[in-house]
């Protein structure tokens, strides 16, 4: 056993001490440790990944070195590494740009609590991704929700409480039905560990036995992973907490949490169900009927939305609704597409929030769109950010919204009878996208008067005022021009993690 | 369908009705404790959910007291381990909740999510 291997178990192990560490810090020293954490993670997953692709072999770590049906398991593919990796790249990125706005919304003496919940959320995202066995998946979801509350009303306005309480009752709805599918499915196959639930589900299949509590066990899960990830008639607390939040959070929240649970549910689909079983057990068209209403609804809500912040938050649940549409097509391919939207939109969704944060600094912090007529004259480098990343969204080639949009579509050809209706939603939503996304970039380069600025005081913001939230949007700008232009080795990563993951 | 089955199974029938009966109010109450109610009865379900599913009539807790006995003696003791874990879950979530609660009582006086929302519209942004 070569020394990478014990990386993954290392990093878990690493943010997951450094929250309670970061209670006794403060402030200064937190934000330092958290850095810290998050670049040595991502280092160790890159060693990991770099590790993958030479063996090309996935590899079973023992937790506490019992053996199989007994001991708990971390399992690392190239798909996990990769997926860390880009975790911890977007966690980054997201945390240093939005010092500012943590510094002025957060009282002074709790700084430091941010960070707890930040290690903490990382925690959990890494051994949603890592772990082999369902309940400890189950436990880690429930500490990626608690951290999210915590990121939510980490600012005390009456928002962001209420944003925050709307969002644990609908993420424990989600917990509920997920706790009670697994336990259905223990109570069915009598393990937990992943690969072996898969060998029983398979046995019972074959027999033909207990086809409908199995049935039920893969709705229940589905669904709860569903509203927990904010899927389109569950997405109410969503446009508060994105809307109102600090900037980090609502960031985080975008383009990490939900994505975290997502990726949960193509491993229960892949490792612990079976893929041709999920596809026969229909559950994937309901998934299919709800991704695409998120994907008409999200845009349509978003346009009506006269908040920049609100309107992006409202883009978020149209683009959820892409990735279970995704899903919904019922290929490997479809999955493909939609594990490269989760990357996608990662990367654009949290390029949108820090370059709206940006014109807002330059509008005298007022998120509402008559203030911020001009503001890309105001703020240049946010004006070109938020631009690269409306055109992303709206699925401008060059930029990586175009190739995810191009894979739902080659996806969409695979499947004789939900062709038409994907393709149709596909132009549908990229219309209402557009709509949205160019009317706010035609207002902030519509120029505003000079007596109208002065008269409220609005201030340039040049992008040395702003050092590190400037150096994040421009890394932000690289990473979606690298996947849109190179987007090949990046599906290529995700087809041989895919094939292993099986 | 085999009701006699639901007879010889009936504490699981009993989890799943209250499961029911919790899920239903965490969703539609309006008041935030009622909710944190329901929420315990939804989790408490499951509980006992597990624990049933874990017994076999006639063996007893995997404690060993007088010398050991055959595997057949005992009962599963996995589900009282995930019982366990998913009590302390559900008492963190709780405490989380309830504190929630504390805040949202002491900005706008009233238990009431739906009033405490049209509030949150009046006063604005």
């Amino acid at each position: 056993m070569e020394f990478v291997q014990n990386f993954p178990f290392m990093s878990i192990i690493l943010s997951l001490f450094a929250g309670p560490v970061s209670t006794v810090l403060n402030g200064k020293w937190a934000k330092r440790l958290n850095l810290f954490v998050i670049t040595a993670v991502g280092c160790m997953s890159a060693a990991v990944l770099a590790f993958e692709l030479r063996t090309k072999q996935e590899y079973v770590y023992m937790m506490g070195h019992f053996p199989a049906p007994w001991g708990n398991e971390i399992r690392v593919g190239i798909l996990e590494a990769a997926m860390a990796l880009f975790f911890c790249i977007i966690m980054l990125l997201c945390v240093i740009s939005g010092v500012l706005e943590r510094e002025r919304e957060i009282e002074e003496g709790k700084q430091n609590l941010y960070y707890v919940m930040v290690n903490l959320l990382l925690c959990s995202l890494l051994a949603l991704i890592y772990t082999n066995d369902l309940f400890t998946a189950y436990v880690f979801v429930e500490i990626n929700t608690i951290s999210a509350c915590g990121l939510i009303m980490i600012r005390q306005t009456g928002r962001t409480i209420e944003a925050a309480t709307r969002y644990m009752i609908m993420s424990l709805l989600g917990s509920g039905l997920l706790l009670l599918g697994i336990c259905f499915l223990y109570g069915l196959t009598g393990h937990l560990l992943m690969s072996n639930i898969k060998e029983q589900v398979a046995v019972l299949q074959a027999s033909g036995e207990y086809h409908i509590p199995l049935l039920v066990a893969i709705c229940l899960m589905s669904v709860g992973i569903a509203i927990k990830s904010a899927l389109y008639p569950f997405h109410t607390w969503l446009p508060d907490a994105y809307g109102y939040s600090t900037l980090s959070s609502a960031a985080i929240l975008s383009s990490l949490v939900s994505k975290g649970y997502i990726f949960l549910l193509i491993k229960i689909f892949y490792r612990v169900i079976g893929f041709d079983i999920i596809r026969d057990s229909k559950v994937i068209n309901v998934l299919f009927v709800f991704g695409i209403a998120g994907m008409i609804m999200g845009s349509l809500s978003a346009i009506k939305e006269n908040d920049i912040r609100r309107m992006i938050a409202y883009s978020s649940v149209a683009q959820i609704g892409y990735i279970y549409m995704g899903f919904g097509l019922g290929t490997t391919f479809g999955i493909i597409a939609s594990i490269y939207h989760i990357v996608s939109h990662a990367a654009t969704k949290s390029l949108l929030f820090v370059a709206a944060s940006g014109l807002t600094d330059a509008s005298g912090k007022n998120k509402l769109f008559a203030e911020l007529t001009g503001s890309g004259y105001r703020n240049k480098l946010a004006g070109v950010a938020f631009t690269v990343g409306s055109l992303s969204m709206v699925g401008f080639p060059m930029f990586s919204g175009f190739i995810s949009k191009l894979l739902f579509a080659q996806a969409a050809m695979e499947n004789q009878h939900k062709m038409l209706i994907t393709l149709i939603a596909l132009a549908i939503s990229t219309i209402l996208n557009a709509v949205y996304f160019m009317k706010t970039v035609i207002r902030i380069y519509t120029p505003e008067k000079r007596e109208v600025i002065q008269e409220k005081g609005f201030d340039d913001i040049a992008f040395w005022e702003q050092p590190v939230k400037s150096a994040a949007l421009v890394c932000f700008i690289v990473l979606n021009v690298f996947l849109g232009l190179s987007s090949e080795p990046v599906i290529h990563l995700i087809q041989i993690g895919l094939s292993m993951f099986a | 369908m085999n009701f006699a089955n639901l007879l010889c199974n009936y504490e699981e029938a009993v989890a799943m009705i209250l499961f029911g009966i919790g899920f239903s109010n965490l969703l539609m109450q309006k008041n935030l404790i009622k909710k944190i109610i329901g929420m315990n009865i939804m989790d408490t379900s499951i509980y006992l959910f597990l624990a049933v599913k874990g017994y076999i009539s006639g063996r007893k807790a995997p404690i060993v007291v007088d010398g050991i006995q055959s595997v057949e003696a005992y009962i599963n003791p996995i589900p009282s381990g995930l019982v366990l874990t998913g009590i302390v879950v559900s008492v963190s979530v709780t405490a989380l909740m309830l504190s929630l609660t504390i805040r949202l009582y002491n900005r706008y006086h009233t238990l009431d999510l739906d009033e405490i929302s049209t509030q949150l519209k009046k006063e604005g942004r």
